[in-house]
């Protein structure tokens, strides 16, 4: 981040809801949900910021206000450089954020899949539909209290399940991939083993037959 | 006598139009041309594309929720999974990234394996590339040219790594080993005669009549529409965008590399052929720039050690390593808190990783920017208009892999 790029200052003179955002590399800024369509389209016109490497969301975990923030990375196809737009949605229960569709064609299948993933809604989208999931899937799985192993759901076509009673199941963990805990370390939790795992410390391994 | 005749049938056909209805063809999910689980359902008038919607997430493995349960050194396997062409460009651009958050710094040693696997990728992947794109517009030898070179490269990454495909050979703070022994003398070799292996394999599709019937002028990628749909590498600079991270940005020390960056003038899917041609010569060119002046010391950055796994003899004899190792094993590298996003110019374009630490051994949130999942989104305006056999050349001109695309 040189003196040369930093946006920031005239951006809060256009924009005073604008603050710094802490980062560890290119610049960053926070936006309230209202205005980041205007400093979006500010940035890319007036700043040359034209090309939007990346969209995505971030799911601070429920119970936390606000859940969720949408983070916007574009790059300068002139002077190559970054900066970060992150966007609180504003209502945790019903997340939503103004579609960066109109500024960006490539907004269009990043929204689909935040929406996918994390539930959140982009009003003002041509056609918000799943992208990765297949559609009627009824969860979001990048939300944090979905499992990592998943969770059972009937098959996207109701007759092959007629027919064969298949079923999506959640993934068998027993003795599965090592899973260790994020956020805060505590050594018990934090060890990294399959977390249904039938047998541990306190509980003697079935014997085998 | 003159007769009067009347025409009532052709009158009424030259009224209303015969009324016509458009085909509904599903393209895959396992149709040779899309190279793996792309399916496109399309609207035909005839033999034109009137509508398409790619529907893609075949593939989809939830990467990313993965990588929100396990350590970052655990996690470098999976992105050999990503682009499962180029995994050697994977695990080092996951690894920058990493690195960029914990403020490591590896030595040069390291960023010239680095540079040299990943330009190793590029062409390996580059062939596979041209390979397949000349069996979809019908040309079979290339493949067989392409997949024999690529066999060799196959051998040398089987000589580092300890395995062909799925090499994961980065670690955050360095790579798994060193070099073996002879192993540059063997890469160099390779390159001497790969080149004029490579100028006959290009002169099989350059001037070929069915290829350019094929190719020129069909799938036509404005400068404008690359970059508002996200378009990069080959797909982009074909367009006539010389961007190239490589050079904008330059990390792992490209910047001591000469090199040029080839693009196209009328970005159609020809022009994308022949950037990726001129790419494998000037990754040739790195190449051959890393081995003369391959740098001494370290293969991993010396003060790594609450990241870096420890050498396994000293596990097993040192007190010191041992206790580190475990610490690692069960708690995972001790990254601080933040956020970075790091871009890395791959074979398919560029890859990002975003990833945000609340601290501690674990990424809270680990975004992929996958470069195939933004190539294909323009697939919907690019096709309109094409007839069926245009697509699949469209398809194969934009080299894409659903591993990647679906994560």
């Amino acid at each position: 981040m040189s003196a040369a790029t930093a946006v920031t200052p005239a951006l809060s003179e256009k924009f005073p809801q604008v603050a710094p955002r802490a980062s560890l590399d290119h610049e960053a800024i926070n936006v309230p949900a209202g205005a980041v369509l205007d400093v979006l389209r500010t940035l890319r016109d007036a700043h040359g910021f034209d090309f939007l490497a990346d969209l995505t969301a971030i799911d601070w975990a429920e119970g936390t206000t606000p859940r969720f923030t949408i983070v916007y990375h574009l790059r300068s196809t002139t002077t190559h450089a970054y900066v970060r737009v992150a966007a609180d949605c504003p209502d945790s229960a019903a997340p939503a954020m103004p579609s960066a569709c109109g500024l960006w064609a490539a907004a269009d299948w990043h929204e689909r899949e935040v929406f996918d993933m994390f539930g959140i809604r982009f009003p003002g989208h041509p056609d918000l539909r799943r992208i990765l999931m297949w559609d009627g899937y009824p969860h979001h799985p990048l939300r944090k209290e979905f499992p990592l192993a998943g969770v059972e759901t009937e098959l996207p076509d109701a007759a092959i399940a007629a027919e064969t009673g298949a079923k999506v199941i959640a993934a068998p963990m027993a003795g599965g991939p090592f899973v260790a805990s994020s956020g805060e370390i505590n050594l018990t939790e934090a060890e990294p083993r399959a977390k249904d795992e039938s047998w541990n410390e306190g509980r003697a391994k079935p014997a085998q037959d | 006598m003159a007769t009067e005749f009347s025409y009532p049938d052709s009158a009424a056909k030259a009224g209303p139009e015969l009324e016509t209805e458009k085909l509904s063809l599903s393209m895959g999910p396992s149709h040779p041309s899309t190279h793996g689980v792309l399916r496109l359902q399309l609207e035909l008038d005839g033999e034109v594309v009137t509508k398409c919607e790619p529907i893609i997430g075949y593939l989809h493995r939830g990467d990313e929720k993965i990588a929100e349960n396990m350590t970052y050194n655990q996690f470098v396997p999976y992105t050999d999974r990503l682009d499962y062409i180029a995994p050697l460009a994977n695990n080092m651009a996951y690894a920058i990234a990493v690195e960029k958050l914990a403020k490591l710094e590896v030595p040069a040693r390291c960023q010239a394996i680095r540079v040299l696997t990943a330009e190793l990728a590029r062409i390996s992947s580059h062939l596979l590339g041209l390979g397949a794109f000349g069996i979809d517009t019908g040309a079979w030898t290339v493949f067989m040219y392409t997949f024999t070179e690529r066999e060799k490269l196959y051998r040398l990454f089987e000589e580092l790594t300890g395995a062909r495909f799925t090499t994961s050979y980065s670690r955050i703070g360095g790579v798994a080993r060193d070099i073996p022994e002879g192993w540059l003398g063997r890469v160099n070799a390779f390159c001497d005669q790969f080149l004029p292996i490579l100028e006959e394999i290009l002169s099989l599709l350059t001037r070929n009549k069915i290829f350019m019937d094929r190719t020129v002028g069909i799938g036509v990628i404005s400068k404008e529409d690359a970059i508002a749909y996200g378009l990069t590498g080959p797909n982009l600079r074909g367009s006539g965008v010389g961007l190239d991270l490589r050079k904008d940005r330059p990390y792992s020390g490209y910047e001591q590399y000469e090199f040029d960056v080839p693009v196209g003038t009328t970005g159609d899917s020809y022009d994308r052929y022949l950037v990726r041609g001129e790419e494998m010569r000037q990754s040739v060119r790195i190449i051959r720039q890393v081995i003369a002046r391959f740098p001494d010391g370290l293969w991993y950055a010396g003060d790594a050690k609450r990241i870096f796994a420890p050498p396994k003899d000293k596990v097993l004899t040192s007190m010191e390593e041992l206790i580190q190792n475990f610490m690692l094993v069960t708690e995972g590298p001790l990254m601080p808190a933040g956020e970075v996003y790091f871009e890395a110019e791959n074979p398919k374009g560029v890859l990002g990783f975003y990833v945000v630490s609340k601290g501690g051994g674990v990424p809270w949130r680990l975004k992929i920017r996958a470069p195939s999942f933004c190539n294909l989104s323009i697939l919907p305006k690019l096709c309109v208009g094409a007839m069926v056999s245009d697509v699949v050349a469209i398809l194969g001109s934009l080299d894409f892999v659903m591993g990647e695309c679906d994560r």
